[in-house]
């Protein structure tokens, strides 16, 4: 929730929110417009960093996401304090963001398959990974585990949280190795890299997804600038560590466009959660065909459609979801 | 158990002391006559076999692996290797690792857990390699997959940090059943330095970034990383190398034996368990985060502490993108 002040703004005071410059070719985009096309520039193809809430309303079907663990509240374990002590800076990110901490986790519908997904914000304190961002990815991991679902996560992080010392380091382990037990059980994990994805999330579960997605032009990188800088003096060349660079080095197995995003996820998914098939020994017919079972349960909640149908389905529910998003989207700068 | 340089002085300490006595751990921690895993292990072990080669790219000489006999029993020993002159530091890239070093440990250690020996690793490294040629050949996946290939072995794993163990690059190879810690060594999240560059802004402040991480041995005893402390002869590990080996030597076989004893499959689920439950949170009383309406003072804190540079006019109702872009 942003900040609201206490006083209306003088009627003709010029909204400074109208206008976003691009950093990608400096054009001055009308906010309006940019919400439209998913906050990517129509000119350039910038992809703005978008608020976690944002992202999961682009990817599920609309309306099925429910969140879990919504109360985790992260603590200060160490009394850390630098130039502020960190339960202000938390205060001040939740203020901000509206958000507890730096992740969401639940359980929604993409293209009429239910799915877990965990959504990572970089508006709070750079998206670092604390405890509660740990327990949230390994939550959601545990959910897709226990329900047979395919995992989602979209990361946009600083790397783990300094705040909380080395219990932010072990947040690597705990999350690596609940995602080690959804690999042995053939459950699926698509990992989305956005801008950035940095430091110790890049080097846990980010980069270990069955398929891995980045968006354009986003900073991924293990060594942050500062510390690069710091230590090694080596010219970096242009491109250096940015989706394109991870795809050529084949860490990334595609870069896809915002726009592009849920119809990609939907179509991996279509192929890596196995059909049921009947009794020629496929090791997933099993968890398949229980999938299969939480999904008929889930699209019929949403309105009646059949399993056969949802292939087609989703690509009209699309269309509608998206005109419905943009038409809302549109409508919050007025709010 | 006891660090006699801090741990009963510097939590009571004036900051300025506590800055300097936490720096000089620190120091210790990084002092390069400390033993590195070669050294520990010419003291330690009876037998000792190198192998070399991630099967993939090449060798990396910043950490070494291999094959060890030590109080009879057959271990695997993975560890990092720092020089302690010059030239060997350059040959040894400064004791910085590329993914192949954390490609061959996971080589080695399917080994160890296929032909049914413990692992034992040792810590110290400042981090990994931060450079191009390691960030190109997925020095991160390296990490991750070495972490996650940790998490699930089926082979009892000690680790013991000797010196630095710097962010992810130590934690390639630190995921234990047991993770011992000499006295004088420092774990933490990220470099002292890396830490004050970013939240201070200032390279000036890593003491006050090392004392705020609570870099110290007896510091990451208390909080349950580290499981217990050994404690340093003399001035130190690097004075007396030997001892030094010894006190290891003896804690760690004695771990390994008892290790030894937990049938495997518990062994992997409370391994698993330790590295689940770390990190406190809490539960907060309201399912969503902040309340709608907030007093004044909270909105204007609020406000001057997420932007600081506040655009000239107030009328501003949205946090996100715009905003939020120059994080």
């Amino acid at each position: 929730m942003p900040v609201r002040l206490p006083f209306r703004p003088r009627r003709d005071a010029y909204p400074p929110d109208l206008w976003t410059k691009c950093p990608g070719c400096a054009e001055m985009l009308f906010n309006k417009q940019l919400d439209k096309t998913l906050r990517v520039c129509p000119n350039c193809g910038h992809h703005f960093r978008i608020p976690a809430r944002t992202r999961i309303a682009q990817l599920v079907d609309s309306g099925s996401f429910v969140e879990r663990d919504a109360n985790l509240q992260p603590v200060d374990s160490l009394g850390f304090v630098d130039l502020k002590p960190y339960p202000d800076r938390l205060v001040a990110a939740q203020l901000s963001t509206g958000l507890r901490d730096a992740a969401i986790w639940g359980l929604a519908a993409m293209g009429g398959r239910p799915v877990s997904m965990c959504v990572m914000d970089f508006g709070f304190i750079g998206g670092s990974m604390g405890a509660v961002v740990g327990e949230k990815v390994a939550r959601a991991g545990e959910a897709a585990l226990a329900e047979r679902i395919p995992l989602i996560i979209v990361s946009s992080s600083g790397g783990a949280r300094m705040q909380e010392g080395t219990y932010a380091l072990m947040q690597l382990v705990k999350t690596l190795g609940v995602l080690e037990r959804v690999r042995e059980a053939r459950v699926p994990f698509i990992s989305v890299l956005t801008d950035p994805t940095t430091g110790g999330v890049f080097a846990s579960f980010a980069v270990v997804g069955d398929v891995n997605i980045a968006e354009p032009n986003a900073i991924i990188r293990f060594a942050g600038d500062r510390v690069s800088a710091g230590t090694i003096s080596e010219e970096l060349p242009a491109g250096y560590a940015r989706s394109e660079f991870w795809f050529s080095h084949g860490f990334v197995d595609r870069i896809v466009a915002r726009a592009h995003l849920r119809d990609e996820i939907n179509s991996l998914l279509a192929f890596l959660i196995a059909p049921p098939l009947n009794g020629s020994g496929e090791p997933m017919a099993a968890p398949a065909s229980r999938s299969r079972a939480f999904l008929s349960a889930l699209t019929g909640a949403r309105g009646g459609e059949t399993n056969g149908e949802s292939r087609n389905g989703e690509s009209r529910n699309g269309e509608s979801r998206n005109g419905e998003t943009s038409a809302s989207r549109g409508e919050a700068p007025r709010g | 158990m006891v660090d006699r340089l801090l741990g009963r002085t510097h939590a009571d300490a004036a900051p300025e002391d506590a800055n300097a006595l936490v720096w000089a751990h620190v120091q210790q921690a990084r002092n390069l006559k400390r033993p590195h895993t070669l050294e520990l292990l010419n003291a330690m072990a009876d037998e000792f076999v190198e192998l070399h080669g991630d099967r993939l790219f090449g060798d990396d000489t910043a950490i070494v692996a291999g094959l060890a006999r030590i109080a009879g029993r057959r271990i695997v020993v993975i560890g990092f290797q720092k020089g302690q002159d010059t030239e060997e530091n350059i040959r040894r890239n400064f004791g910085l690792p590329h993914p192949e070093g954390y490609r061959k440990a996971m080589r080695v250690m399917d080994l160890a857990e296929r032909y049914s020996m413990p692992i034992l690793t040792f810590v110290d490294v400042q981090g990994a390699f931060p450079g191009a040629a390691a960030e190109e050949r997925g020095i991160a996946e390296a990490i991750a997959k070495s972490v996650g290939l940790m998490t699930r072995l089926r082979t009892p794993i000690v680790v013991v940090i000797t010196g630095e163990g710097g962010s992810g690059g130590a934690l390639g190879l630190a995921v234990g059943d047991v993770v011992l810690a000499l006295e004088n060594s420092i774990y933490s999240v990220i470099s002292p330095e890396g830490c004050a560059t970013i939240l201070w802004r200032s390279s000036d402040q890593s003491q006050a970034a090392a004392v705020a991480m609570k870099v110290t041995a007896a510091e990451q005893h208390e909080l349950g990383i580290v499981d217990a402390v050994i404690e340093e002869p003399g001035e130190g590990a690097h004075t007396d190398p030997a001892e030094t080996a010894r006190r290891i030597k003896e804690i760690v076989i004695e771990r390994l034996d008892a290790l030894g004893r937990i049938p495997i499959d518990d062994l992997v689920e409370s391994r698993y368990k330790r590295y689940r439950a770390y990190g406190p949170y809490t539960i907060a009383d309201r399912p969503t985060a902040p309340p709608e309406r907030i007093g004044i003072a909270d909105r204007l804190r609020g406000l001057l502490a997420a932007r600081p540079s506040m655009p000239p006019f107030p009328g501003s109702r949205r946090a996100d993108p715009s905003s939020r872009e120059e994080v």
